[in-house]
């Protein structure tokens, strides 16, 4: 009877620990089944890793001036390859007929995977462009910079760090990082089991912390932040294993699938546990540090204080690419628990998750009244459209899982464009990011602050930008699934947030440019290619969304 | 030829316009102007080609277009237009050459300091205007909630800009001051029409989850909706019906504006230049009283008469409260928005009288009050820049040194104080019996507004144009030719509105009725009074 309930919610990581008690009698070829592995399933996280691993053998090998040729096209054809398996994948089938989980159990490869995963991935690729932008800042010593540190072991001022400068050395590491980055966030989403999500969790964050401190400007911002960041960041990851150490305690299992089973009663507790009375303790509280987990990684409140410092503080190519990238990923991983896990649980939840909602949207839109800084203004702004999401997932209908997936990635490319145009905004500090230093933007470059203009309309969830096919997507979800008060409050600090929005675009257009003020960076073509498709994506999500809403319908249903 | 998409082209031609203007190099503006102005006056050409092929007393909507929009939202875009909503057009159209004309020169200030190759200022301002037309016509064709929605709000994007952007130098002292007040009106002007909008976001999804749940597909559609009512499918209820009906009303109550939410309207129209005033008051706020007329009267009948005697008394408060404080203002064009708000409280009045002679002379106040403050604030406009002051006291005696603008603007105030023979006197005079009829009371006070209206306009032309030549007038030049295009046709188009109204009442009349039997009130029969009845035993 053990053995039976342990082979049937084996997974990956159990396999050893569930078949060794009571099968004395069987030889030791079935305690060490060969993993079976779908190669084919899993390409699009193989070849982003694979590519990965290439990069950091490119740093090895390859000789210095080559290396940033080498890395961005690696990235980018890597990315793209990625991409276009996880397309290839979905024309299968397996976002729809063929979803299944891969793996034993350790991944799923279903339409919502897919649909995150291809939404990772091109946030990725447009990312990846900003990270090789190099005409931004002054060459240093003859040799074009980027925004990441010379080399970022040196100690900010030291003689060490003039060295590197003065030899004009860049860290072209950051390509690897943002593939490794980019690969645990491709498993996130689609980990079907609770060590499978911690793993992915650790492989995207360890990465994103080391990019956070490589800033060229402002090294002690930036390293203040990779702290604040990785220590707040390491925390939560505690608490997310110590909940996935208390469902297993109450389960017996990780699997996703398995720990619903005895969540509905389909499948019976452990013998061991059976008999205690503290298994709904086990569950509730280990399902709750886990969603708190998830909920750190996507800034809602009240686990966003990280949030703010480390926007400002990271590279602002990084912050955009996290801003973007984390948020999808995260948010997926969070639907999947929910809506596969602890739909059984859904009574005790969903008020939980409502208060949370309520509390992000409006904190996020009130606090980010105060902000002066463009990038604390987009991190709280981040917020509030974390609480906007939140309604949406909160819905637990497919139509709530499809709204889900297309706010992630209307907004992603929103948020993606608008830290890059903070990039461009200069003076000799670096980037000016004080907003009292954006006044006037719009006469002294009419352009970019009218691209500007455009992100922040789509944040504000004007009609006819991306932003509001978004916003209303989530909010009919939620109004369907009786959510209306959440609907109501929603609108309202909507309005709250188009405040802050509608100022930036006073301070741009409507004062008077102050003498000495910011000037605005040519860039090369791959930031401005960035920042084109963004306002592409802005606009053709805002003007005809349906092509992306069917994708996103037919990509509602978790796989079991 | 039927499948002529007529109505999106009118509505595409001055989007086209935009664009095109917008791309006209900085050196050749006038060009530019000149482009906006020929593009607006297409986009009036085939206002009346709708107003031609429209048959009034046809069938309900006409024209029509329909193809699928958004699939997973209900949303279709659908056009089509009743009697109102072609006048509306026709008014529209109508008044953005006259706009453009008035603020030929509205950017030039602009152009002085140029920041870099690229500042184009003029060729904003045009692109802007012909923006605000494109969205404000397509608000009234559509016959999808959600797409009037859509353009309800866009259309606060440019008008943000032309508030904020193109502001009039006359108010404040400094420069910086100036900035200041122009930025906060724009902004005022921007978070309340925001706030009615996202709120009527929570009455649309509202309006959706209804029709999901009861036809199964949610719906946006005004036909299909008023036909699913008919056919007994669809029944909201009463709850329901009376809270999608507040988010709506809130919303069209903002943009109207409706007493106690008419604050921003101050501000905006004194900080904006005359022609952009004008736009706001003339052309963008009408789409707030048309929608009351076509989505709250058509879509919640019950709901609209459970709110009719709050509205009622909010209109009336509007009437009375918009005429005493223009009484008292010092500033032209701020007493020119409080005069608006007023007479946008006769509108609301005639609407929700619900009576015909009531809704009809609602929705033909609607034109004669965008001809009439059109005439009003855009001669009160050149004397403004003549000046350089919006103040009253700064001005006197401008008959003597300016006598077309001083005749000019007499005609634009009689018709502001609903002088007979002049528009706004029918339709004034028709919305008072309409509620005469059914709030005998209600009537009564509203027609002692007119008296305030005459105290506040007549005063206003004394103060500034008789008496003695006060100091800074004496050089003061008349009107040039192309500020009497502007004038002399607005004046003619009083005079025959007043004299003959007939041609614009035949396309209301018809859609009125319709909008009457939407919800079930018919007139109240004459009634012979007791001392007559004793007479006739």
């Amino acid at each position: 009877m053990t053995t039976a309930t342990a082979a049937s919610i084996h997974s990956l990581w159990t396999t050893l620990a569930d078949s060794t008690p009571g099968a004395a009698g069987a030889s030791t070829s079935t305690l060490f089944p060969a993993p079976k592995i779908e190669y084919a399933q899993l390409s699009p996280v193989l070849i982003v890793f694979g590519v990965a691993i290439l990069g950091v053998l490119v740093e090895a090998f390859l000789p210095r001036r080559t290396r940033y040729t080498a890395q961005l096209g690696l990235s980018v054809v890597g990315l793209a390859a990625a991409f276009a398996a996880v397309v290839a994948l979905a024309a299968d089938g397996y976002a729809s007929t063929k979803s299944h989980i891969a793996a034993m159990g350790a991944v799923a490869v279903d339409g919502p995977a897919l649909f995150l995963q291809g939404t990772i991935l091109l946030v990725a690729l447009v990312a990846a462009f900003t990270f090789a932008e190099r005409r931004l800042d002054p060459a240093a010593h003859g040799s074009r910079v980027d925004s990441f540190a010379a080399q970022g072991s040196a100690v900010p001022g030291s003689d060490q760090e003039k060295a590197a400068v003065k030899a004009g050395f860049t860290t072209t590491e950051v390509f690897p990082l943002l593939l490794f980055a980019v690969g645990g966030m491709l498993v996130f989403p689609a980990a079907n089991d609770l060590l499978t999500l911690f793993v992915s969790l650790e492989v995207f964050s360890l990465p994103l912390y080391l990019l956070c401190a490589l800033a060229r400007r402002h090294r002690l911002m930036s390293q203040e932040s990779a702290v604040k960041y990785f220590l707040l960041g390491a925390f939560s990851s505690a608490v997310l294993l110590f909940g996935v150490a208390l469902l297993y305690g109450y389960a017996g299992t990780v699997s996703y699938g398995g720990i619903a089973d005895v969540v509905n009663g389909s499948a019976k507790l452990t013998p061991a546990l059976a008999n205690s009375t503290a298994t709904d303790a086990l569950l509730l509280i280990g399902g709750a540090m886990v969603v708190v987990g998830l909920l750190f990684k996507v800034a809602a409140v009240p686990f966003h204080m990280w949030t703010p410092d480390v926007y400002q503080g990271a590279p602002t190519p990084v912050t955009g690419f996290m801003a973007a990238a984390t948020k999808v990923a995260a948010f997926g991983a969070l639907l999947r628990l929910l809506y596969v896990v602890l739909p059984g649980l859904r009574w005790d939840w969903r008020p939980v998750m409502w208060g949370v909602a309520i509390l992000t949207m409006v904190i996020g839109a009130i606090v980010a009244v105060t902000q002066t800084d463009v990038k604390r203004l987009l991190a709280y702004s981040s917020i509030a459209h974390a609480g906007f999401i939140l309604a949406g997932v909160v819905a637990v209908s497919p139509d709530g899982v499809s709204s889900v997936l297309f706010y992630l990635g209307a907004y992603s490319f929103v948020t993606l464009g608008a830290f890059a145009v903070v990039t461009l905004v200069r003076d000799a500090g670096g980037e000016a990011t004080h907003l009292s230093r954006w006044a006037g933007l719009g006469r002294r470059s009419p352009l970019v602050a009218a691209v500007f203009a455009v992100y922040l309309l789509a944040f504000a969830g004007i009609p006819l930008t991306s932003g509001f096919a978004g916003k209303f997507a989530v909010f009919k979800a939620a109004a369907e699934g009786g959510a209306l008060p959440l609907v109501i409050i929603g609108v309202i600090s909507s309005a709250i947030a188009a405040f802050f929005y509608i100022r930036v675009i006073v301070l741009m257009f409507f004062s008077e440019p102050r003498p000495g003020g910011p000037s605005v960076a040519i860039p090369s073509p791959l930031t401005s290619g960035a920042i084109g498709l963004g306002v592409a994506v802005t606009l053709v999500l805002g003007v005809a969304p349906q092509y992306f809403l069917d994708l996103a319908s037919k990509a509602d249903v978790f796989v079991r | 030829m039927s499948s002529f998409p007529l109505l999106t082209v009118t509505a595409v031609v001055p989007a086209v316009g935009a664009i095109a203007t917008a791309a006209v190099p900085a050196a050749r503006r006038t060009a530019a102007k000149w482009l906006a102005l020929a593009f607006s006056l297409a986009t009036l050409v085939l206002a009346g080609v709708i107003a031609a092929r429209f048959t009034p007393g046809g069938a309900r909507y006409q024209l029509s277009e329909s193809h699928a929009w958004i699939a997973d939202f209900g949303v279709r875009y659908e056009l089509g237009v009743d009697g109102i909503a072609v006048v509306l057009i026709g008014l529209t159209a109508l008044l953005v050459p006259f706009v453009m004309l008035a603020g030929w020169h509205d950017a030039d200030v602009l152009e002085e300091h140029r920041p870099n190759r690229n500042w184009r200022p003029t060729q904003g301002f045009f692109a802007l205007i012909l923006l605000v037309e494109a969205m404000v016509v397509i608000a009234f064709e559509s016959t999808d909630v959600f797409l009037f929605y859509i353009f309800f709000e866009a259309m606060l994007i440019p008008m943000y800009f032309l508030i904020g952007g193109f502001g009039d130098r006359a108010g404040a002292h400094s420069e910086d001051e100036q900035a200041k007040q122009r930025s906060y009106a724009a902004v005022k002007f921007l978070l309340y029409n925001l706030l009615g909008g996202l709120i009527m976001l929570a009455a649309v999804i509202g309006l959706y989850v209804v029709t999901a749940h009861q036809l199964g597909h949610g719906t946006f559609s005004l036909p299909q909706i008023l036909q699913a009512r008919a056919a007994g499918q669809l029944h909201m209820s009463t709850t329901a019906e009376r809270w999608i009906f507040l988010g709506f009303f809130f919303a069209f109550a903002v943009k109207a504006p409706l007493w106690p939410l008419h604050t921003w309207l101050p501000n905006a129209m004194g900080e904006a230049t005359a022609p952009v005033a004008v736009l706001i008051t003339a052309v963008v706020d009408k789409v707030g009283t048309f929608a009351m007329l076509r989505y709250c009267l058509q879509l919640f009948p019950n709901a609209s008469n459970w709110a009719t005697p709050v509205i009622l008394v909010l209109s009336l408060i509007s009437i009375v409260y918009g005429a005493l404080l223009a009484v008292g203002q010092r500033d032209i064009k701020r007493l020119v928005a409080y005069a608006s708000i007023s007479h946008f409280g006769f509108i609301i009045l005639g609407i929700f009288a619900m009576t015909s002679q009531g809704q009809s002379g609602a929705a033909l106040y609607m034109v004669n009050h965008g001809v009439s403050t059109a005439a009003w604030l855009l001669v009160a406009g050149f004397l403004i820049s003549r000046r350089g002051s919006r103040l009253i006291t700064d001005f006197g005696g401008v008959q003597k040194v300016a006598p077309l603008l001083a005749g000019t603007f007499l005609v634009g105030s009689l018709a502001i104080l609903s002088l007979p023979g002049l528009g706004p006197f029918v339709s004034e005079f028709l919305v008072l019996v309409g509620t005469f009829t059914r709030y005998p009371v209600l009537g009564v006070i509203a027609t002692f507004a007119i008296v305030l209206a005459a105290l506040y306009v007549l005063v206003l032309y004394q103060r500034t144009m008789t008496g003695p030549v006060k100091a800074g007038i004496e050089s003061m030049k008349d009107l040039r030719l192309r500020e009497l295009v502007v004038a002399g046709p607005l004046i003619a188009l009083l005079i025959f509105l007043g004299v003959y109204p007939k041609p614009v009442t035949n396309y209301i009349n018809p859609a009125v009725k319709d909008t009457l039997s939407d919800v079930h009130k018919t007139d109240p029969a004459p009634q012979i009074n007791a001392v007559a009845k004793e007479t006739a035993k």
